[in-house]
């Protein structure tokens, strides 16, 4: 099994963590992973994407031109990345922002209302999490035990009391994904 | 098995020097190899393991620590990008010249000048055809995973005590930035004065014993005659260097007709290039030198008979292809392919140069 991914959206939102805790969690199942972030200027405000591997073998190039699943979170990460998905692909967005909305139909798209979901559960910063449980919903490629040690290992100690907030966001996130038929 | 930890290239040759038992570490932070005293201070060494770690006021002071450090006999390490690097050059000649001990790590960015954040493996010829000035070697030891970063502070060290000379670990920004699983070693105690003593006193500045004279750490003689007698002495060690100290990989190059010639990042890059050439059916191999210097001249000359062509593949406008032509005595078709400035090349891209370049060449 290799998974190839692309997280891609806005800085601040929670994208290169969502990508740190896929890879942890990749690493408690003893997977390879690498984690590819873009680094400079575009993370300051901008956009931010990270290039997320999980495979059985060792992994080779750690950028990508086309991904198994894109995770978009903005408008400007639709534009740029819709057409990177692979044919039987996943993309899987928020459509809370998004003005144009995928229109490929030879991937499958799922929606996921992170931003609505967080906000009604009374916290934005699990917003990522609630995004990362649709997507293991839809493709489990690492199983929620696993994420939850991923977490443990990847925050510090004294975050640990927030780890049952971010397990429930990640169940609310599975419960959640609504597929989307392009029109 | 070592403790696995999810690590940034830049923070896992940070740890890696803690664990290693290095003494100092001098440095003056740049991007994208900040991460590497911003990890050190904040993994506080000096309560670990009693290492030094100073932010110089500039390049030019950090490398002339590092300098002095080794003249002592101490492990230093210190770490910069390009343009850093590129200040060092003075500190790494009479490093060189005066025969100390110490490793170095250029996290690459796109050039000249400032050029970009981005990265790049332009600093090729800086770092294995001088860079400062006089004739004198860096050994150099491009990594191609986290893991490496990791792994080549522990050869690296060995290396630079094996022949008292610099030792180069050339990655790049991408290298840097990238988190990978990676395997750390058990800590190992810092030598002890005692030890120091042993190991290093016939040659290092650890003060005068009543048994032998001073040792003096120079790269400086006046005598024209004496100064070539030197010359002589590290041309000799390079030649050794270059015997005992070559290493690479190779990736399906048993049946290959083409291949590709990759190191660093462009080498993970070129893998996956290798497996998209092999699903339509082109019988392509790759050579991924690990020392830069030595290049690993014989092993590529051995293979050039069975080619039909070699493509370099580096994130420059072609440097490494130099040594390439220089090892398969231009007796194969050799051309080259990359993305520079900060822009890295993806792995069709450099599927789609064997293609037109090589193959349909």
């Amino acid at each position: 099994m290799t998974e190839e991914i692309i997280i891609a959206g806005f800085g601040g939102q929670g994208v290169l963590s969502m990508g740190k805790i896929l890879a942890y969690s990749g690493i408690m199942q003893d997977q390879e992973v690498s984690w590819m972030p873009s680094y400079g200027p575009e993370m300051r405000g901008g956009t931010a994407n990270v290039t997320v591997i999980v495979s059985d073998e060792r992994i080779s190039s750690p950028i990508l031109n086309f991904y198994d699943t894109a995770i978009i979170l903005n408008q400007q990460s639709m534009d740029k990345f819709e057409s990177t998905v692979k044919p039987g692909g996943l993309l899987l967005y928020d459509p809370n922002g998004i003005t144009r909305h995928p229109e490929r139909k030879d991937i499958n798209i799922y929606a996921i209302e992170g931003a609505r979901l967080a906000a009604e559960m009374g916290n934005t910063k699990i917003f990522n999490m609630i995004v990362l449980g649709a997507y293991l919903k839809l493709k489990p490629i690492v199983k929620l035990e696993n994420v939850i040690l991923g977490l443990k290992k990847s925050l510090p100690e004294r975050y640990h009391k927030l780890i049952p907030m971010n397990e429930a966001a990640l169940k609310a996130g599975m419960e959640n994904p609504q597929e989307m038929v392009s029109a | 098995m070592g403790e696995l930890k999810l690590m940034k290239g830049n923070e896992a040759i940070a740890e890696a020097a803690i664990r290693e038992g290095v003494d100092a570490y001098f440095g003056y932070p740049i991007t994208p190899q900040s991460e590497v005293i911003e990890y050190l201070m904040m993994e506080k060494p000096e309560e670990r393991t009693g290492m030094v770690v100073l932010q110089a006021e500039s390049e030019l002071a950090a490398i002339n620590m590092v300098y002095g450090a080794a003249a002592a006999g101490k492990k230093v390490f210190t770490s910069s990008s390009s343009p850093g690097i590129s200040l060092y050059q003075e500190g790494i000649s009479y490093i060189a010249g005066a025969e100390l001990p110490c490793v170095i790590a250029n996290v690459v960015r796109g050039g000249p000048g400032l050029g970009t954040i981005q990265p790049s493996q332009a600093d090729y010829f800086q770092t294995v055809k001088g860079g400062g000035h006089g004739d004198y070697r860096l050994l150099t030891l491009a990594p191609a995973s986290v893991q490496e970063m990791a792994d080549f502070i522990e050869l690296g060290f060995e290396l630079a005590y094996k022949y008292k000379n610099p030792v180069m670990i050339l990655s790049d920004g991408m290298i840097g930035q990238m988190m990978e699983k990676v395997e750390l070693k058990e800590q190992k105690p810092r030598w002890t004065d005692q030890e120091i003593n042993e190991m290093n006193g016939s040659w290092a500045a650890i003060g005068k014993p009543e048994t032998r004279e001073r040792n003096i750490i120079t790269s400086l003689d006046l005598d024209s005659a004496k100064m070539e007698q030197h010359n002589h002495h590290l041309q000799a060690k390079y030649r050794k260097m270059e015997s005992d100290e070559v290493r690479f990989e190779t990736f399906n190059t048993d049946d290959a007709e083409y291949l590709i010639v990759a190191y660093g990042s462009s080498a993970r890059i070129a893998q996956k290039s290798l497996a998209l050439a092999r699903a339509k059916g082109i019988k392509a191999g790759l050579f991924r030198p690990i020392t830069l210097y030595p290049f690993p001249m014989k092993a590529l000359a051995e293979l050039a008979p069975l080619l039909k062509g070699i493509l370099s593949v580096e994130m420059s406008a072609g440097q490494m292809i130099e040594d390439i032509k220089l090892a398969v005595e231009c007796n194969v078709r050799v051309e080259h392919f990359g993305r520079y400035g900060g822009i890295i090349h993806s792995p069709e891209e450099v599927l789609e140069a064997l293609e037109q370049k090589i193959i349909g060449g």
